[in-house]
This record gives C-alpha cells, sequence and structure tokens, in this order.
C-alpha cells in the first residue's frame, strides 16, 4: 500500500480534520436528510445542446449567474481569504506559466494520510463529503435540460428525489470564481468518471460560453482531496500554457472524435476534441477514464475551449513520491501537480518559491508528475483498444492529400459530419493524378 | 432571457455610429484612399463594444461575398465555422488581449458558406502620443494549398500559439506545386493549410500599405498613429484588452480610479451613457459627482465616501440627475466596490447602477442584486487578467 502525507485544501468551511470531530447533528444547515427538507436554491437546467454554439459573445446567463453568486458569498466573508489580494504573474518564457504568491490557501496543520495506490475506492459517508457543506456554499442546482431552451428558476426546492446536482463555492479558491460541480450530490457518488457526469461537466463548459472558464477534475491518486465526486471550475482570463501546446493527431475515431497527443510539454498528455456530437466525445473520453481507472491509473482532466477540448493527462507523481523518487527541491515546493498545476497555474505558499518561480522550475516539477515516453505509449494502447480504435503507432490514418499511390490504398476516413455528397471512394477520388 | 438586452431599448446603430471615431480619428477621404487599395483587409475598433469591423476594403467584401453593411460593425468570429482551427482561433484572441501581430493560417466562410483558407495577418495599431491600441489592422490573403504538405507525420501537426521555437523541430516545406484540387469538403477537414513565402510577403506588404495610409491621414488630423507603441500608456488609459473584456458587460457600470486626483471615471459602459444620457467624453476623465444634484442626499454621498476610504464595498439609494433628453431624475441604486489587479492591490473602483424602476423581476430573470453582482464579478475577471499580460 503506498502512502503519501500531505494537507488537504480546505473546500468547506465545513471540512473539519479527520481527527477532530464528528457529529454532525444538525440546525447547521446541511444536505443530509436532517436539514434538506425546505432547501432552495436557483435552478439552472441548459438547454438541449448537441454543438457548443460559436465563439464568445456578451456574457451568457450562466456566467451572470456563477458570478453574481460567487461575488455575493464572497462579501458576505464565506471565503478563507480573498484571493484577488492574492499576487500573480506570468513566468517570463515561451509558455507563459502563471504563478501566483498565496499563502492564505495552505493551511499550517498537520498532514493527514492519502492512499495513492487505489484510483477507485468506495465512498466512505463518516469523511468529509459534500452532503456536510453549509447550504449557503451552495450557489446553485444545475442539469441538462430535455428543452430547447434554458429554464432558470430562481428558487427551487432541492429534492432528493430528482438527484440534483449542484454548484458549490470551493472556499479556498484558487482564483475568482473558483466553484466545484458536484453531480447528483446526494448520491454520494465516489470520485470516479461516469459518462453522465462528465456529460454533465461538458455541458457546464458549454453553457459558461467563456473559453477562459475551464472544468478541471482529479483521480484519487492525483491529488483528489474528497472522494465525492466533483468537477472544479473557475475564471482565468488567458490561456493556460497545457492548452498553448502543439498537438500531433492520433487518430480520429469512428464517431468522429479526433485523439491527439501533446508534443513538447513536461507532462504527456493527450488532447481529445470533436465528434459529430457532444455526447459523442464526452463518451469517448468517459471510455478512457473508465480504463484509465480500471487499471489503477492516476490521471487529471482538463475541459477547455467551452468544452470543445478535453485533456486527459494520466500521472504518477503520487506514487513517485511515496517511493520516494521525487527530489527534494521538488517536494520542498509542497505544490501538488494536480489539473491546474499541470495546466500551468501553480499556486505557491513561499514568498521565495514565487520570486524565484522561472519555466524552467515549473518545467522540472510537472515533468515529474509525466509518465515515461514508455509507459505513456502502453496507456495509450490501453486506451484506444477501450475505445475501440486500432491505432498503429507512425501509420497514420486520415485524410492524405498528395500520396504517390495511385492504388488509393490508404483508406480515406470520412470525416463529414455536415452534409454533402459523400463520396463513396479512397483518397484516390481525391486526387488529381498528374 | 438573455440578460445581454439592456432595459433600454436597443437604438439602432447608424453607419456613423458603427464606425465609431473611424473617421474622426483620421482626416478626411481616409475611407477614399484605403478603398483604393487591392488588398483585402478589415479594421477593427478594440474601444466599441463587441471588438467590431469599421472598415472593409473592397477585396474583403469580394473576397468573402458580403456588402459593406453586412459587414461593418460584427466581429471578425462571424467569418469563422464549426471547422475552423480552434487553435488559430485562440492565437488570435490571444494576440489581441497581448496587443501584437499575429499571422496564422485559417479557415474562414463566404457569406455562401463555401469554405476557404487565408493567411491572416493582423497588427495593433498605436496612437503616438498615448501608446495605446487605436485599431487594429487585419489582412486576409488566400492560400492556394499548393504547398499541401504529403506524408503522415507533418500532416497531422497542429502549430501551438506558444512562440515558434517550441513547436517541433523545422517544418519542411513542399516546394513541389502539386496541383492539387480538392473539393470544398476536403478544404475543411485539412489540419492546417501553410502558406507559401510569396503569400507571407504579400500578407506583410498588405499590412505595411495600409498602415501607411492610416499613418499619413492621422498625421493629417493630428494626431499620429504608428505600428509600434512609442510610449508607455498613460495611468487614465485602460489597454484594449481589458475594453474588450469590460464590453462583454452589458449592464450599466464606471471604473473609476482611486489614484488620479479627484478619482476620475476611466471607463463607462454604453449602458450608463444610455441611463445617463451623457456621451462618452463628456464623462471620461470626470468624477462621478456630475450625477449628483440639489436634491440628492449629501448623507448618502457620505456614506460612499466613507466606504470608499476604507475600502469597502456598499450599496446606496442615491437620487441622479441625467442628461437625457427630459433631464428626469432617477433613483440609483448604486453598488460600488475596490477591485484589485494582479498586484493584489486596489487598481479600480466599479460602480454598478440599477434604476430603481427597473426592479421589475420576471420570475425566470436573474434577481437583480444578483445581476448587479455579477458585473462586479465580470469586472474583477477581467481587471485581474489584464495586467498579466506576457512581454
Amino acid at each position: 500500500m503506498l502512502k503519501i502525507k500531505r494537507v488537504p485544501t480546505v473546500v468547506s468551511n465545513y471540512q473539519k480534520d479527520e481527527a477532530s470531530d464528528e457529529s454532525v447533528g444538525c440546525g447547521r444547515n446541511c444536505l443530509g436528510a436532517c436539514c434538506i427538507n425546505g432547501a432552495r436554491l436557483p435552478l439552472y437546467a441548459c438547454k438541449k445542446l448537441d454543438k457548443s454554439g460559436a465563439g464568445e459573445k456578451p456574457v451568457a446567463f450562466l456566467e451572470s449567474l456563477v458570478l453574481g453568486e460567487w461575488e455575493d458569498r464572497f462579501q458576505r466573508g464565506l471565503f478563507r481569504y480573498d484571493v484577488t489580494a492574492c499576487e500573480t504573474k506570468v513566468i517570463p518564457g515561451k509558455y507563459g506559466f502563471v504563478a501566483q504568491l498565496n499563502e492564505g490557501r495552505h493551511l499550517k496543520k498537520r498532514p493527514t494520510e492519502f492512499r495513492v495506490d487505489k484510483v477507485l475506492q468506495s465512498f466512505d459517508g463518516n469523511k468529509f463529503n459534500f452532503t456536510k457543506v453549509g447550504q449557503e456554499e451552495l450557489l446553485f442546482q444545475f442539469e441538462a435540460g430535455e428543452d430547447s431552451e434554458v429554464q432558470f428558476f430562481p428558487c427551487m426546492p432541492l429534492d432528493a428525489e430528482n438527484s440534483p446536482s449542484v454548484v458549490a463555492i470551493n472556499v479556498s479558491p484558487i482564483e475568482y470564481g473558483h466553484v466545484l460541480l458536484i453531480p447528483r450530490v446526494l448520491d454520494c457518488l465516489p470520485q470516479r468518471i461516469d459518462h453522465k457526469s462528465l456529460l454533465l461537466a461538458l455541458h457546464m463548459a458549454a453553457e459558461a460560453a467563456n473559453p477562459y472558464f475551464r472544468l478541471g477534475y482529479n483521480s484519487l491518486g492525483a491529488f483528489a482531496t474528497i472522494n465525492h465526486l466533483h468537477f472544479q471550475a473557475y475564471y482565468l482570463a488567458m490561456p493556460f500554457p497545457l492548452e498553448k501546446a502543439p498537438s500531433k493527431k492520433m487518430v480520429t475515431t469512428a464517431s468522429g472524435v479526433k485523439i491527439s497527443e501533446l508534443l513538447s510539454y513536461p507532462v504527456r498528455s493527450l488532447l481529445f476534441e470533436g465528434g459529430s456530437s457532444m455526447q459523442d466525445l464526452s463518451d469517448t473520453v468517459s471510455d478512457a477514464c473508465v480504463c484509465l481507472q480500471n487499471n489503477n491509473i492516476p490521471f487529471n482532466i482538463l475541459i477547455a475551449d467551452c468544452g470543445r477540448q478535453i485533456f486527459l493527462m494520466p500521472q504518477c507523481y503520487a506514487e513517485k513520491q511515496a517511493l520516494g523518487e521525487v527530489s527534494p527541491e521538488v517536494l520542498e515546493t509542497q505544490v501538488n501537480p494536480a489539473v491546474w498545476e499541470i495546466s500551468g497555474h501553480m499556486v505557491l505558499k513561499r514568498k521565495e518559491d514565487y520570486e524565484g518561480a522561472s519555466e524552467e522550475n515549473a518545467w522540472r516539477l510537472l515533468a515529474e508528475a509525466s509518465l515515461s515516453e514508455e509507459r505513456f505509449k502502453e496507456v495509450n494502447a490501453l486506451i484506444f483498444e477501450a475505445i475501440g480504435c486500432s491505432y498503429q503507432g507512425e501509420e497514420l490514418e486520415g485524410t492524405v492529400i498528395g500520396q504517390d499511390n495511385p492504388s488509393g490504398s490508404v483508406n480515406q476516413k470520412s470525416n463529414r459530419t455536415h452534409g454533402g455528397p459523400i463520396t463513396n471512394g479512397t483518397a484516390s477520388e481525391c486526387l488529381v493524378l498528374q | 432571457m438573455s440578460i445581454t438586452q439592456s432595459s433600454a431599448s436597443l437604438f439602432t446603430t447608424t453607419e456613423e455610429e458603427k464606425e465609431g471615431t473611424f473617421t474622426t480619428r483620421y482626416s478626411l477621404w481616409i475611407k477614399e484612399a484605403l478603398d483604393e487599395l487591392p488588398h483585402s483587409f478589415t479594421i477593427t475598433d478594440p474601444f466599441i463594444s463587441g471588438h467590431p469591423i469599421v472598415f472593409a476594403s473592397p477585396g474583403f467584401l469580394k473576397m468573402t461575398g458580403y456588402s459593406r453593411e453586412e459587414v461593418i460593425g460584427r466581429n471578425g468570429r462571424a467569418f469563422q465555422g464549426p471547422k475552423t482551427n480552434r487553435r488559430s482561433i485562440m492565437e488570435i484572441r490571444e494576440a489581441i488581449r497581448e496587443e501584437r501581430p499575429v499571422q496564422v493560417s485559417i479557415l474562414n466562410y463566404r457569406k455562401s458558406g463555401s469554405p476557404f483558407w487565408m493567411l491572416f495577418h493582423m497588427i495593433p495599431v498605436f496612437g503616438n502620443d498615448d501608446g495605446r491600441v487605436i485599431h487594429f489592422v487585419a489582412v486576409q490573403v488566400p492560400i492556394s494549398g499548393q504547398k499541401m504538405r504529403n506524408g503522415s507525420g507533418c500532416s497531422e501537426m497542429v502549430f501551438g500559439s506558444c512562440r515558434r521555437e517550441v513547436c517541433l523541430g523545422s517544418f519542411v516545406h513542399q516546394e513541389r506545386a502539386l496541383p492539387v484540387e480538392c473539393d470544398e469538403q476536403e478544404l475543411e477537414n485539412w489540419e492546417h493549410c501553410e502558406a507559401s513565402e510569396s503569400e507571407k510577403l504579400k500578407s506583410a506588404e498588405a499590412v505595411g500599405s495600409v498602415l501607411s495610409v492610416l499613418t499619413r491621414y492621422s498625421e493629417f488630423a493630428g494626431r499620429l498613429v504608428c505600428g509600434k507603441r512609442n510610449c508607455l500608456r498613460g495611468a487614465d488609459c485602460l489597454s484594449s484588452s481589458l475594453v474588450i473584456s469590460l464590453g462583454r458587460i452589458k449592464q450599466s457600470f464606471v471604473l473609476t480610479n482611486p489614484c488620479l486626483p479627484d478619482m476620475p471615471i476611466v471607463y463607462a459602459s454604453d449602458a450608463f451613457l444610455t441611463l445617463t444620457g451623457y456621451k462618452r467624453h463628456e464623462v471620461l476623465g470626470q468624477n462621478c459627482r456630475f450625477l449628483s444634484g440639489v436634491d440628492t442626499d449629501s448623507s448618502v454621498l457620505y456614506e460612499m465616501k466613507e466606504c470608499i476610504l476604507k475600502g469597502q464595498p456598499c450599496t446606496v439609494q442615491i437620487l441622479n440627475y441625467s442628461n437625457r433628453k427630459d433631464k428626469s431624475t432617477f433613483w440609483n441604486l448604486l453598488h460600488i466596490s475596490p477591485v484589485r489587479n494582479a498586484s493584489g492591490k486596489t487598481a479600480y473602483f466599479v460602480g454598478v447602477q440599477m434604476e430603481a424602476s427597473c426592479k421589475d423581476i420576471e420570475s425566470k430573470e436573474l434577481r437583480p442584486e444578483t445581476r448587479q453582482l455579477s458585473v462586479v464579478g465580470a469586472v474583477r475577471v477581467a481587471v485581474r487578467s489584464s495586467f498579466m499580460v506576457t512581454c
């Protein structure tokens, strides 16, 4: 059994030490059966989306809801510190890693033990989970709607029968607007990806309609703090280094999802995009995640570009840490490479780390989290098998133009998602032979 | 349902209004001079909400099949489509945000819906005296695609938007002119379409021509523009990227700068101008007190002043005097709050106005208080990130 010690991030004002205790009886306004009757929250039901809409527009409704409710809690003093008072900068360099000096985020407490060698662990009701948050920490209910229009209900009772999904504040925010999306909160799902939940997260990204609002996910073993299914999201109005990295296409699935690998990035990652519908994209990524979970490989997910791009980053930092294989300088910064760090946003607790932050340091830290070249190839093979895709390494299928092979033996992948005449042919139909 | 509509009815913009200060920034005959250039190019104004096109050359209209009226006032995104590469879109967006030039191949769509590849080359145009971005000039050079790469490895690469050095290896240009004629559906499936050296030269030349016309005509008008920033932007001047972000917020609000004498307004939204009946040039640089009048409660003003000194948010109900035709007064439910930038220190105060009579909430709308706070939140995000620009 592999374990590491770290101080868990406090995401709720009701999250207590495991040692200190217990019984949360109530009058406390939580989400347990004791308090939930009479709980009311705004409900945002997004429209039935097929493909995410085009580009940025004026501030969308969902964005106003998130920002307005967050600012309300901000002014009410529900956060442990004012994140906007934390100095932040872009580290000079090719990628533009973002560093933040945040001394208040990390508690000066005894670190707790985390088991890092099991990605799938059962939900433990005795530990802190999101049914224990105070209702004031919840901003609204969120559901994937059935209608072609967005529906908003300013004051909807929380009905356990409907298995509501909620958006809550993270009381230790990394940036302004840092929230948690908790699918089917009352179902007490453990931290693991399932198809329905990932799709819900994609819906949220699409509805927010802002490329600077991304959703992130940490599996157990990849620095998830709480074993209760949740995604995180916040606003940072600039690109993450991860989003800027060049990529090379590996394959396109039958449902049109394009899978690429990132090049020149410290953490070896896959990028999923396209698909004939959001559901196709979501399902493909979910299949990949389920495969990783079943093979006990920790990973992080970043949902970017309004849900059009999903980055999947398998990692092994915690395992290395438990085996004592991480270099001491990197360990000293106490930066855990979770999804935001891997994406290029580093929250540093010590002034000297912030002052001395450099692209090399950031690279070195993240490189520790990455799988090796061979291991990444093995993991990719597992993933491709799981999603029913064949990938023979360098022999890529795909649209090839200008191929000198008139016999047309290269298969033309029909990438078409729009109407128009489908040529039933091979690549040769597209060639003007010399 | 969408709160992008302000409560006042949206006035129909005239052609002049859509062009903003384009014609006033340059001397007479600027449009005619630009019309004479053979190139396809557009000029956009980041200081108008939505960062719209304020000038489109005949070459551009011919290439895209649109009429002038259909193009002026629209954002450049209107010409992108579902198969436009997301990375290219991001590269352009980031170049705008960082106020720097960019040259990228991108798939666009004509009015007919047919796709075409072009080399998009954009530069910022700076005011010589104040160092701020006045316009962006974007040149479009259609790419023939004769330089399609061949073979598997290269054709699937998408260049990231980080500096060129990071991209993998050296990209080998295929000089063989394979006359590839693919139907349009194929164009959309191309991962990338590299421009030839001559196409790149063409774009640089076009950019140069447009810039020299703008420079000449700005000089005649007395306020020179240039291709390089010649002085640091003043403290009372917001970066174009901050202005673009703020332009997304449709409610009435202002930003004031507490570090400047008498805490002047440095930004006013269009909705603020509609609500108060003032023009932008009348309010920028002024303290907000011009909205108060004889019957405005001075204790409320005092309360506001106290909160500002303490750096605390507050909400007050204050009687304001408009400059609308009827010179009416209105009750303003005003919320003010300090806003910090990336340094962590207070850089501005935001004031969000809500006309008290407009508290009619449809049951399906955000509560007015939430909507008001959402403006504060959106401003916080914009201000915090606007200083974090890579050099």
